[in-house]
């Protein structure tokens, strides 16, 4: 089912892609229509423009595909199946995500990934193309986030305060050298065998989306970051 | 009804800028179509636009706009401006009867400019004395409220949802260089007319999405200065401040963002040495005029428009350009709905200013 977006409001736009059932559905001229996709599963969704707020929160299995990029809080509370971005995302991209996959071709805005979360099986993914903004990471609980860096000169793909108050999962950041500036209460080695073998079916499932060349995501380094569990978070904002 | 200052409950807004470099003439209709995607943003409660170049065949007047909630007031008030000011044209603000607006005060215009006798009297510059004369009427006559003083600029805002404030305004017969508009989601007052954004003082106009944690430290360094805030809305303060940094203290925009939205301490610590001593003296000197809080705001001023965000990035901003035009907004689609294919998208940093300018007055 194609249903064509322009002067349609979130609410009608919703419930027509929940009454296509389980059949794909492929929306066109979308602009900033809020929640799409938010709690469905069995299904894809094919997005041409540009997506609203709160893109597939709470998704429970679904696809998503955006051929434009999305706005904020995409993925919020996930539980489980895959967002895929061919543009850039907004700000707290995989907000609290709790399971399923998130990639993006380009870059997200700031508190990437905040607050993730893992539970046994479940185990969310966040995969970012080029860079991500200032508090990626931030709180995070649980899960994985990848940033490539990618098309892009910086000596680390993501600013100020990754990691911040980070206390579970890991994140991997694809740089010729080790990030600078992170916060201390991190720990960050260049990564293993083991991640990398870990890193080997993500970044082939990223380049087969996206068409980029595994062997040129290969040739960089890529180093973990973890919380440092002998020296916890402790304030950010009172002194500074 | 309680009025802004008289109450408080414990905000999502939306805002939209759209500006040309060249000095083209845009119609009022393009910001409505940009505002009105984000509609959900709002709750009916506050709309307002602010545009610039508006009023060519006025252009060395200032331009007030007043609301009045009676006709005792705006006798009282004309009263005032006769005093101070040569009146050159005074009318009603055209509007259009819509269902959706209602309870609208009265609504004038006046061009004026200062009477040169008071003016000297005054020993104050001449925008000082607009100045004092603006916040004079706001504080003292009681149902009169100036809610825009600059030249060959205008503000039109309203209790509704912005594209119906639009509407009600009649503003696809204005034309200006620089648009910017507000939706309102009032979360601290109670949503009257004077309260919906644009706040405006001389030609500075600012449009605001968040809701600041240090209002009452800003409120009370500025009162210091002479700036009386009386909506305990954020955004008055906000208003005041960068008029007294601009106009009384002389910054740049570039050094007032750094004092509004100034870095932690432990990035200032990693800039190079020279920056480092900027930032720390901006910080030092202006320090209680940090605004802390989630914030993301428009300021519209004569031949130009700047955006910022707060330090730590808390509400969403996206910049859009194409040619000579710029389009900063809340959301991306409120860019795209009025320029679908563009040259380049970003999202400026939290702190860092983003600032246009026409390019004759560079």
């Amino acid at each position: 089912m194609t249903i064509d977006a322009q002067g349609l409001h979130f609410q009608p736009l919703n419930e027509a892609v929940r009454s296509a059932g389980s059949s794909p559905v492929v929306i066109e001229q979308c602009v900033g229509q809020r929640y799409i996709g938010s709690g469905l599963s069995e299904k894809t969704i094919e997005i041409n423009g540009t997506p609203g707020n709160a893109l597939g929160a709470y998704l429970d299995g679904a696809e998503i595909v955006v051929h434009g990029n999305a706005q904020d809080a995409t993925g919020d509370t996930m539980n489980e199946g895959t967002i895929c971005i061919h543009g850039s995302s907004g700000d707290a991209t995989g907000y609290a995500m709790r399971g399923g996959s998130i990639w993006v071709r380009g870059s997200i805005g700031y508190r990437g990934g905040i607050h993730m979360k893992e539970y046994r099986e479940k185990s969310p993914l966040l995969v970012v193309g080029e860079t991500a903004g200032s508090f990626l990471g931030e709180y995070q609980a649980g899960g994985t986030i990848v940033v490539l860096g990618l098309h892009c000169e910086a000596d680390k793909p993501v600013s100020n305060f990754c990691g911040m108050g980070m206390y579970g999962g890991r994140i991997y950041l694809r740089c010729r050298r080790p990030p600078s500036g992170l916060p201390d209460r991190l720990l960050c080695a260049e990564a293993d065998e083991e991640d990398r073998a870990f890193l080997r079916p993500i970044l082939t499932r990223f380049c087969e989306l996206f068409g980029e060349s595994l062997k040129d995501v290969e040739a960089l380094p890529f180093y973990r970051i973890t919380p440092d569990s002998r020296n916890p978070y402790k304030q950010l904002y009172v002194s500074n | 009804m309680l009025r802004e200052g008289e109450y408080r409950n414990p905000s999502g807004c939306a805002i939209s800028g759209i500006f040309s470099k060249e000095g083209k003439r845009i119609g009022g209709d393009t910001i409505i179509r940009s505002i009105s995607t984000m509609h959900d943003r709002s709750n009916g409660l506050g709309g307002g636009f602010a545009g610039y170049g508006i009023y060519p065949q006025y252009k060395d007047l200032y331009a007030f706009h007043i609301f009045y909630d009676s006709p005792a007031a705006k006798e009282t008030c004309e009263k005032f401006l006769e005093r101070h000011f040569d009146i050159v044209n005074l009318s009603k603000i055209p509007v259009r009867k819509i269902p959706q607006i209602t309870d609208e005060p009265l609504i004038w215009r006046y061009f004026v400019t200062p009477l040169h006798v008071k003016l000297a009297d005054s020993q104050l510059d001449e925008k000082e004395f607009v100045a004092r004369s603006v916040i004079r009427i706001n504080t003292v006559i009681d149902g009169a409220y100036v809610f825009s003083s600059g030249k060959n600029m205008g503000v039109f805002k309203a209790v509704g949802f912005p594209e119906d404030v639009g509407n009600f305004y009649r503003l696809e017969e204005y034309e200006g260089y620089c648009w910017t508009a507000h939706g309102r989601y009032p979360t601290n007052t109670p949503g009257w007319w004077g309260g919906a954004h644009p706040f405006a003082m001389l030609d500075y106009s600012v449009v605001h999405n968040g809701e600041i944690s240090s209002y009452d430290a800003n409120r009370r360094a500025m009162e210091m200065h002479g700036y009386t805030c009386t909506l305990l809305t954020d955004t008055e303060v906000i208003t005041y401040i960068i008029d007294y940094l601009l106009r009384k203290k002389g910054l740049t925009l570039t050094e007032m963002a750094s004092v509004i939205a100034a870095p932690f301490w432990s990035t200032i610590e990693k800039k190079p040495p020279e920056e480092k001593e900027r930032l720390t003296y901006l910080r030092t000197v202006f320090g209680s005029l940090l605004i802390t809080g989630p914030f993301s705001i428009l300021l519209g001023f004569d031949g130009g428009m700047m955006a910022l965000n707060d330090r730590l990035k808390l509400r969403s901003m996206v910049v859009g350009e194409k040619d000579d035009m710029v389009y900063i907004a809340s959301e991306e689609c409120a860019i795209r709905i009025v320029e679908p294919e563009l040259d380049r998208l970003w999202s400026p940093a939290g702190g860092e200013p983003v600032i246009v300018t026409l390019n004759d007055r560079r």
